[in-house]
């Protein structure tokens, strides 16, 4: 990804082009996404309204246990946007995994993303050994890639914003800490 | 007969922006009537072209998901509250035809009760 990604996921109404994430809730999702597979995996990861900031991790049950397929319980669903809403959070990213294919958008996940404001994050788990981690926003059928900046709770997290800034996304900030 | 609907962020351009949003009718299929009739365009992103409710739309009448009440033709009451949300769902891949093929089946069944 270049930084031509980053101007052009730049131009939504709140966005900045770039999904930070601590680097706890990443390793929540990614150890989700494992212990589900090879059905998929999903979940939501609640910030606090209008912060773009997620901060609370949501693992929801995938209605549809299916390999191809994820669906909230409705009932589930219902009662965590209440919860958000007396809590005056948003969901901030929604999760969920693929678990033979990359972590690319499908057509049913543009056809049916209703949730304009969030970071859709995939999470690949084909590889046994290696996640694929990348985000996505999904605004009227259109798919704008951004990148996922992981930040280290244990060190400065300007000093890890700083040194990943130019790096290349999503795999480079994940693949470096993991290996 | 006043009843509270809460819109979701993606619908928000048909109720000028507003999160909640007043209706009546004495079942869902009439308070989404009287919703487009001030909404233009409400109605046709949460009912199909055979005139169910849309598979991916979920439609609650105060905490109950309307398929358990009789779906369209579940019936309200003065001071209920309706929240409307999108379905979070998607996956690998097929599902779209998939589900495409089954809102036909459903319709046309329906279609055959009546």
């Amino acid at each position: 990804m270049t930084v031509a990604t980053l101007v052009r996921a730049g131009g939504g109404a709140r966005l900045d082009g770039v999904l930070s994430i601590d680097r706890p809730i990443i390793d929540a999702i990614v150890a989700h996404a494992r212990r589900d597979h090879p059905d998929e995996a999903c979940g939501v990861v609640a910030g606090p309204a209008g912060s773009d900031t997620p901060s609370r991790h949501i693992p929801m049950a995938n209605a549809a246990r299916s390999m191809t397929f994820y669906e909230f319980d409705s009932m589930e669903h219902l009662r965590l946007w209440r919860e958000m809403d007396d809590r005056d959070e948003e969901p901030v990213v929604i999760y969920h995994s693929h678990t033979a294919t990359e972590a690319y958008p499908s057509r049913t996940d543009v056809s049916l993303a209703g949730e304009p404001g969030a970071h859709y994050l995939l999470v690949s788990t084909r590889e046994p050994d290696t996640e694929e981690i990348r985000s996505y926003r999904i605004v009227d059928g259109v798919v704008t890639e951004e990148p996922v900046r992981i930040v280290d709770a244990a060190v400065d997290p300007n000093a890890v914003q700083s040194y990943m800034f130019g790096q290349s996304p999503a795999t480079v900030d994940y693949e470096c800490s993991d290996r | 007969m006043a009843i509270e609907v809460r819109i979701p962020t993606i619908l928000r351009s048909y109720t000028g922006g507003a999160k909640i949003v007043e209706g009546a009718g004495d079942t869902v299929a009439d308070l989404l009537a009287d919703l487009d009739s001030r909404h233009a365009g409400l109605r046709g992103r949460l009912v199909t072209d055979a005139g169910v409710l849309h598979r991916f739309v979920n439609v609650y009448v105060n905490d109950e998901d309307v398929r358990f009440l009789g779906a369209l033709d579940a019936k309200l009451n003065d001071g209920d509250s309706i929240t409307i949300l999108p379905a979070v769902a998607g996956g690998a891949f097929g599902f779209a035809a998939a589900a495409a093929i089954a809102s036909h089946t459903v319709a046309t069944r329906a279609a055959a009760a009546r």
